[in-house]
């Protein structure tokens, strides 16, 4: 989440489900808590018990908006130009916390004079190489501060060109002289804010969203009212807003308001993110990620690290802030995998570890799949050839594998491509002609093993075996354990250089029960940390050391088998504790409810209010205390300013709440991190049905394309063939993509269809009622379902226009007990450089009336209707290029 | 049995005796209904853990009697979920007992056309032979421009959401250890 992780320093949701009950207003936009995350909904329904207010903004009026005090209606892809609106509200009337916005922003600290606003440049921010569609980034940094201000958040991007590499281990040091505290300055961060956001008046959001403009003015004043020393308004959001080309800046958006209103690290405040699975939030923490390493450590890169950890440290190590303590954890992390082999001679071996070149994520993988570059994939609990975008591409790619391992419970789509895809079903591809051999493990259930989930709040939950797995199903644990059990006897007394790191890692995890089950307690107390010396669990990160004397699997988890003790598994009864509820699991950092906690008192260390009150300075004590953990150094008090020449944590302020980040100070304006700009801008989705009514630049300037023939886009605006907006949603009785769901008898009762929901408007010029057949196709391919004619589906008018929508939910594939099309085989690859997600909530299709299915797919070779109008460019030239029109277009931008 | 005993065990009588006209006290209830209580009453323990869905992360408590699952219910004592579970968290005794689930290893040969169950021993077996061989055909010390990368892009990974953190961590070190730089998860879905 590095909308998250830029503005504030962790990657993470800044507060938890039970703080809701405190809000005087709960925004929730791009997710459908109510239903689905019914049972979180909850501290909602308490906050509103209490009299706060509710708010909901997304395309479909759901439950969530039927509890809503208010409900705006929009068109799907343009939430950058609501909360912009928002933004510009807020500094139009001046209903800024100034106080805090003054102490713990950067809104104070002044820009290069170089720096360019999408204002001057149509859309486009300074330093735009359209050459490779990036930017670079030297414009956007603090007035003469020397080189890229690191950036927390997104450690590793700034291995990459043109988002802060460079190898800058410089203390960030914003003097005086560049900062204005009286925010007038034209080139500070507020000023700058001002200026960019101004375009977004309530007229022009009400134009981009089809939202009318009462209503805006309406959640503006709702919200700002919520918003001050006395009061608290928080955010909730879910994928809604991070699949879209761009999906960062989605969120960045919310920070920036979130910030400019005085809400993070207040009770009632912060941003919650909604996560969908049960420990998404622990597989970006502990990654299964290309691009990380445990803890948000970068994977290094093969330009920036050729001179060994010494450089990979010089590169992602700050300065100042909490990430000066980077040596401690990279080393600390190269000791846990390779434990006495590590030494300092020999750079704690470093080598070891893989180098990236560029973009491995899944999308460019299945891309390189379906050329053939690929021969063997693991696929453990996930589903892609329902879930991910192009279905028939994914299966493409499958189809050109030596050799596919699924782990799941049952047979899903992803097992069986090879006999149930629509494209096998059609007859276009003979399982006979299909060489990949596919071996199924039947998984284990959480009942059935030991182990921590990580849940949208960052807090682990050990949940304990119950039952022994029956006939062949075993745990990931066992499987990735015994796997590399087996690895290592095949590779034995291999002397060739590199088998090393696979002979040198550590992997002797004590195992038990009939099945030689790997313990998951000893793996979590690596993940912890010990001192090599005596295995004695350290204490937190704190503990951590730079000379190889004690080894951490995972930094920000370290602390979570504290004394010795799975603090995972502490269930003292939320009933005996205060509402924080701090012995119930483990949050990662250290403990800590709500990030950013220190940012509850006032520059003096008071709370803002009595109603308020949550972390304070005990100045009898010298320390600071309250209801939480304070995430803050504990006995830094809050007059302290960091002495001429201080450098790591001495250099934090008192005033410095957003301690991981360089300047401490919380990132209205991102002078580095970001692939896309320092500032969110609304750009059009790569597929749209309106230019862009904002700046002549169409689309995100960054975005990732593939451009192949078995990934074929619309047209940018206004393409006839496609003249529909199309969105995907969840529904309470399924997950995902159905591997947990549509098996289930219970489920299955409950959901048993693929339907679409269309307004009346619509269905009546299509000659559509309710529960009649309609088919709706894009490029890539087509699919049958019911109709759902209904009202919370609303026309908007965009710019004089009618703009109608279309809601699908994507859970469905072709086998399972109940059955239908998949969304995903209507959706294309296209993601946000940033972070490689694809723009899954917002494409174009068309809907006609009846089963007209052709069953065909481009990625199986289907051609496409033509184009009967001219193409329309997604990008502008920026001033002084010539040749972008020509670089515009290159194969495997992606 | 007499007359007066079988007008004792009249249910209206009882209802307009005891003033419970509309049947929803205990004067409905019969011998065998009054000895009926819930299947969790019979466990032998009760399990504390969470629900594998979504990720708000409700308490659950699995209700087991010799070594077999009576029943999943949510637990009271967690702060965040109070008791409550949602449709899907309430089925997952479906999903962790049902005949859905698959317990054999299954293998599909190359232009097979059925599924074949093979032994789960030789089936891991044959799988690090092909970790081995796809690695060892594809395994690159340098990039183009003579950079150590130390990797193979010959397999990758994908899935880590629904997984366990423990399992996660033994995945990204063994990949990182072969050299299989193409990890991937939910987190980008």
């Amino acid at each position: 989440m590095p909308g998250l992780g830029i503005t504030f320093g962790r990657g993470g949701a800044t507060t938890f489900q039970q703080d809701l009950q405190h809000s005087d207003c709960i925004l929730i936009q791009g997710s459908n808590m109510a239903e689905c995350h019914p049972v979180g909904f909850q501290w909602v329904m308490e906050a509103k018990a209490r009299g706060a207010k509710v708010i909901h903004v997304d395309p479909r009026y759901t439950r969530t908006s039927a509890v809503a005090d208010l409900y705006a209606p929009i068109r799907v892809g343009t939430d950058i130009a609501f909360l912009g609106g928002l933004i510009h509200y807020v500094l139009e009337h001046e209903r800024y916390f100034r106080d805090y916005v003054v102490q713990y922003t950067n809104a104070a600290t002044l820009i290069r004079e170089d720096f360019l606003d999408t204002e001057d440049l149509e859309g486009l921010f300074s330093g735009y190489q359209p050459k490779d569609n990036r930017y670079d980034i030297a414009s956007w940094q603090y007035q003469d501060v020397a080189g890229a201000v690191p950036a927390a958040g997104h450690k590793e991007l700034t291995d990459e060109p043109g988002a802060g590499g460079g190898g800058h281990d410089h203390r960030v040091d914003v003097h005086e002289e560049h900062r204005d505290e009286t925010l007038q300055h034209p080139r500070c961060v507020f000023q700058l804010l001002k200026r960019h956001f101004s375009r977004y008046t309530p007229k022009v959001v009400s134009q981009v969203c089809g939202v009318d403009e009462a209503l805006f003015l309406q959640v503006a004043q709702t919200l700002c009212a919520n918003s001050n020393p006395e009061r608290t308004s928080a955010f909730c959001y879910a994928v809604g807003w991070t699949q879209h080309s761009v999906g960062v800046q989605y969120i960045r958006t919310a920070a920036i308001l979130q910030l400019l209103l005085g809400n993070i690290g207040r009770p009632g405040g912060g941003i919650l993110a909604l996560r969908g699975h049960a420990s998404i939030q622990g597989s970006t923490d502990i990654p299964t990620l290309y691009n990380l390493l445990p803890g948000y450590l970068p994977m290094p890169h093969a330009k920036a690290s050729t001179d060994g950890l010494e450089h990979y440290i010089r590169n992602n190590k700050s300065g100042s802030g909490w990430w000066s303590e980077f040596p401690k954890y990279a080393v600390s992390l190269l000791k846990a995998w390779f434990g006495d082999k590590a030494t300092k001679d020999n750079d704690y071996l470093f080598a070891h570890l893989p180098r990236l070149t560029g973009n491995h994520s899944h999308m460019q993988t299945v891309a390189d799949m379906a050329d053939g570059k690929l021969q063997g994939y693991f696929v453990m609990g996930e589903n892609p050839a329902v879930g991910s975008m192009n279905g028939a591409l994914q299966r493409k790619g499958l189809r050109k594998l030596d050799w596919l391992v699924v782990r799941d419970f049952t047979l899903i789509e992803t097992a069986e491509f090879w006999r149930t895809a629509p494209e096998v079903q059609s007859g276009q591809v003979r399982p006979e002609d299909i060489q990949t051999e596919v071996f199924f493990f039947p998984a284990a259930a959480h009942t059935e093993k030991d182990g921590s989930f990580t849940n949208t709040q960052r807090l682990l939950q050990w949940h304990h075996k119950a039952v022994e797995p029956q006939g062949d199903t075993r745990s990931e644990l066992h499987f990735a354990y015994h796997l590399g059990r087996k690895l290592r006897q095949l590779y034995a007394g291999s002397l060739d250089p590199k088998d090393a790191p696979l002979l040198d890692l550590t992997w002797d995890y004590p195992t038990h029960g009939p099945h030689a089950e790997p313990s998951a307690e000893a793996v979590l107390k690596e993940i912890n940390g010990y001192t090599v010396a005596d295995g004695k669990p350290v204490d937190g990160f704190t503990a951590l050391k730079d000379d190889g004397s004690t080894a951490c699997g995972c930094w920000i988890y370290s602390g979570c088998y504290k004394d010795g003790v799975n603090q995972t598994a502490r269930r003292k009864p939320g009933q005996e504790q205060t509402w924080v509820a701090p012995e119930w699991g483990w949050a990662w950092p250290s403990n800590r409810r709500i990030l950013y906690n220190r940012a509850s008192a006032d520059v003096d260390g008071k709370p803002w209010s009595e109603r308020k009150r949550y972390v304070w300075w005990d100045a009898g004590q010298k320390k600071w205390t309250g209801e939480d953990v304070p995430d803050f150094i504990a006995d830094r008090p809050p007059e302290y300013r960091p002495p001429e020449g201080a450098t790591g944590l001495d250099t934090l302020a008192g005033n410095d709440p957003f301690l991981l980040q360089a300047d401490g100070k919380g990132w209205l304006f991102a002078p580095s991190g970001l692939m896309d700009g320092p500032l969110p801008t609304h750009y059009e989705p790569m597929e749209s049905v309106v230019p862009n009514p904002l700046y002549a630049q169409q689309c995100s300037p960054t975005r990732e394309e593939w451009r192949r023939k078995d990934n074929p886009y619309h047209r940018a605006w206004g393409d006839p063939r496609y003249p529909y907006l199309v969105t995907t949603y969840r529904l309470t009785e399924h997950h995902t993509a159905g591997g947990m769901s549509r098996w289930l008898s219970w489920l299955s009762e409950l959901q048993p269809e693929m339907f679409c929901e269309i307004s009346p408007e619509l269905a009546r010029e299509k000659g559509l009622a309710n529960g009649d057949w309609c088919t709706i196709a894009t490029a890539r391919g087509d699919l049958e379902c019911r109709a759902l004619v209904t009202e919370r589906i609303r026309p908007l008018r965009v710019k004089g226009r009618q703009v109608h929508q279309i809601g699908l939910p994507y859970h469905w594939g072709v086998t399972g007990r109940v059955r239908g099309e998949g969304a995903n085989e209507l959706t294309a690859f296209v993601a946000d450089q940033n972070v490689d997600i694809q723009e899954s909530k917002v494409f174009t299709a068309d809907l006609r009336a009846g089963r007209m299915r052709s069953g065909e797919r481009a990625a199986a070779g289907a051609a496409q209707p033509p184009l009967t109008v001219p193409e329309v460019p997604r990008d502008v030239t920026p001033p002084g290029e010539t040749d972008h029109t020509e670089a515009q277009e290159p194969e495997g931008k992606g | 049995m007499k007359f007066r005993d079988l007008l004792k065990g009249w249910p209206v009588l009882r209802q307009l005796t005891r003033g419970d006209g509309r049947a929803l006290g205990d004067t409905a209830m019969t011998a065998r209904s009054r000895s009926l209580e819930p299947r969790t009453k019979s466990a032998d323990a009760v399990v504390k853990s969470i629900c594998p869905y979504c990720a708000v992360g409700c308490g659950q408590e699995v209700h087991v009697r010799d070594g077999r699952i009576l029943d999943i219910e949510g637990d009271p004592h967690s702060p965040i979920s109070r008791g409550r579970l949602c449709p899907k968290g309430a089925a997952t005794f479906q999903l962790v007992t049902g005949t859905q689930r698959v317990q054999q290893v299954l293998y599909r040969r190359p232009g097979g056309t059925e599924w074949e169950p093979i032994p789960l021993e030789e089936a891991m077996d044959k799988v690090a032979e092909r970790v081995k061989r796809t690695r060892d055909a594809t395994f690159q010390q340098r990039d183009a421009q003579g950079h150590p990368v130390n990797r193979t892009l010959g397999l990758a990974h994908l899935g880590g959401a629904t997984l366990d953190n423990e399992e996660n961590y033994l995945l990204k070190k063994l990949f990182s250890a072969l050299g299989v730089v193409q990890v991937e998860n939910q987190a980008r879905i």
